[in-house]
């Protein structure tokens, strides 16, 4: 299906007449896709996802949810959506159950409903044996687990997430990006998250959208933005004092080729398929080759490339800064 | 997955969870709780019996009666009674102001992007608030009634049981009021200090520039006029009507519709302001 969920078109923020945090960005999100929105602390990525959430209002342009405009039916896309803030928004002197309940009141999801699916999302999050537990007592993994089961409580048919790994250690987030694989499959969700971590976004999301400095630099799957960047990057050195470019030159699917402290860098598209060529292209020619390497370009590069710069923070509020500061350190606890 | 979400909203939804939240972390709370009980218990034991105001008469001097130079200036023989009074007023005060301070926690937090983001209504989300610090306010003022009886409170000759509803009435609007003010002070702003200032600012003043502790009667001009205005005057006075004078149901209605009256503007302006702030 090629519905199209989220629509943003030329949407614009913009705080105290001056400060653009948003810059007439233009995307579209499929059903049942994960987009994902990658940059630096302060690009944007949060103001974008407030103004879909229907928290903040968009200064120019217009975005719609599920077909429903997000500054004019706000009450109708709320309806539709759950949120996963980049905060710990579970009440710490409540139980876990007792938040999840919490969530379905604000939704005026009946009572005995509400105790329903509250049970069968915190089985999905593997919290029910800590359900009558105070969530003070949780651990950073856990409290983000509780926030999911919390923002799905309406049976959303798009999840937003907001940084959701934000202040976890690797191995809490590699289990995060787990349940959230989990929870598209299971209720065939569209989710639209934002992230500043490469890894998380090469890993979970089926698209990514690069921005800075509310700009959209590029949109794609994470393998086409790889590819963008002309293929794979293979490193190799031989034992002849030869210079040897014109020959790997000429082998196919090779892009670019230098010579740099003795070894040659050579740009090629897959270079899984490409490397045996070179080398039997210089063995053919008495070459012995006597160092190779083969990388594949991260979203590292990617980002590297099309911003000029790599993944940093620039300065943004204080009020962001302190939440964000308040998100890890409660994640650590 | 269900196509509908089997939700059936009124527009008040939410309203009982997210004011039961601010509840129970007070009387869930067993430290929290009793310190709210203990701490009206002690202003009153402080103020109410230190000042005792009717020693400074002295009684020894022939032709002068304490008691009546009480009753002329008080409008009660005991002082106790009057101030204990008083202190329900300032309950009142002390704990809307703080009903602030939760919201600025709540955006701290996250929880309130959270629940803007559910179809609770803004106006809900403010009133949670206001209504939390009003059922506080009014428990405390319960207590306050029974300690001071306790302690020695006497009630005025047309007082009934019915005076008692009267009280939490007059609470509620006052605290309705207040809370408001406070919530649309503290709404802004990202951190605690600034509404901590603006509280400690104003609650004091508020507080003496009114006839809660003494009558407003032997104040200087400017300070007769800053209470004439002051909500809490009314409020104070009301009780007073109510529990230990001899009721003057004028002065009553008087003291219900200004309370009244400032209540129903203050909340719908601490209210406006407050959605507006929240659907910048």
């Amino acid at each position: 299906m090629s519905e199209e969920i989220i629509k943003a078109e030329g949407l614009t923020k913009v705080f105290n007449r001056h400060l653009t945090a948003v810059d007439h960005v233009n995307f579209s999100v499929k059903h049942g896709e994960i987009f994902g929105f990658l940059g630096p602390n302060g690009a944007g990525k949060t103001t974008t996802i407030n103004m879909l959430i229907t928290i903040l209002k968009p200064t120019e342009g217009r975005a719609s949810v599920l077909g429903f405009d997000v500054a004019k039916q706000d009450s109708n896309v709320r309806d539709v959506i759950g949120v996963v803030p980049q905060e710990y928004t579970a009440d710490e002197d409540l139980t876990g159950l007792e938040n999840v309940l919490l969530c379905a009141d604000l939704y005026g999801i009946p009572r005995n409903i509400a105790k329903e699916r509250a049970m069968e999302l915190l089985k999905l999050v593997e919290l029910t044996d800590f359900n009558d537990k105070k969530v003070q007592t949780y651990s950073g993994g856990m409290r983000r687990r509780l926030e999911l089961a919390c923002g799905l409580i309406n049976r959303p048919k798009v999840l937003f997430l907001d940084e959701p790994t934000l202040g976890l250690d690797v191995q809490t987030r590699i289990a995060t990006w787990d349940y959230i694989r989990k929870l598209k499959k299971e209720y065939g969700m569209t989710l639209f998250m934002t992230t500043h971590y490469l890894e998380e976004a090469d890993a979970l999301c089926d698209r990514v959208a690069i921005i800075d400095r509310g700009k959209i630099i590029v949109v794609g799957t994470p393998e086409e933005l790889k590819h963008s960047l002309g293929g794979d990057l293979i490193t190799l050195a031989i034992k002849e004092n030869e210079d040897v470019s014109g020959l790997i030159q000429k082998v196919e699917h090779v892009k670019e080729v230098r010579k740099e402290d003795g070894a040659y860098r050579i740009k090629a598209e897959i270079g899984e398929i490409t490397t045996p060529f070179i080398i039997e292209a210089l063995r053919k020619k008495g070459y012995t080759v006597t160092k190779l390497s083969l990388t594949e370009p991260t979203l590292n590069e990617v980002y590297l490339e099309y911003t000029g710069k790599s993944i940093r923070d620039v300065e943004e509020s204080r009020e962001a800064f302190a939440a964000q500061r308040m998100t890890m350190r409660r994640a650590r606890q | 997955m269900s196509e509908t979400n089997g939700n059936s909203k009124s527009k008040l939804h939410g309203i009982w969870a997210l004011t039961n939240r601010e509840l129970k972390k007070w009387y869930k709370a067993p430290v929290i709780f009793l310190l709210s009980i203990i701490q009206p218990v002690l202003w009153m034991g402080l103020l109410g019996k230190a000042m005792n105001i009717g020693a400074l008469i002295p009684a020894n001097i022939p032709g002068i009666n304490p008691g009546a130079i009480m009753e002329q200036t008080l409008g009660t023989s005991d002082y106790f009674s009057f101030m204990a009074v008083g202190m329900i007023a300032f309950t009142a005060l002390f704990t809307t102001m703080f009903s602030g301070m939760s919201v600025v926690w709540d955006r701290r937090l996250g929880f309130l992007n959270k629940a803007l983001s559910t179809p609770v209504s803004r106006a809900v989300i403010i009133f949670s608030k206001v209504l939390s610090a009003t059922l506080r306010s009014m428990f405390q003022a319960g207590i306050i009634i029974v300690i001071a009886v306790a302690f020695g409170l006497q009630f005025g000759a047309t007082f009934t049981p019915l005076s008692i509803l009267g009280v939490f009435a007059i609470m509620f609007l006052i605290c309705v009021g207040l809370s408001s003010v406070f919530i649309a002070i503290t709404i802004r702003s990202t951190r605690i200090e600034t509404p901590m200032a603006v509280v400690s600012l104003i609650n004091l003043p508020l507080m003496f520039a009114s006839n809660a502790f003494f009558p407003t009667k032997f104040m200087p001009d400017w300070l007769q006029t800053i209470a004439q205005f002051n909500p809490l005057t009314y409020t104070t006075d009301a009780v007073r009507q109510l529990l230990i004078f001899n009721t003057n149901y004028t002065q009553l209605a008087l003291d219900f519709a200004y309370v009244g009256i400032f209540a129903v503007i203050v909340a719908a302006i601490g209210i406006v302001l407050s959605w507006r702030f929240l659907s910048k």
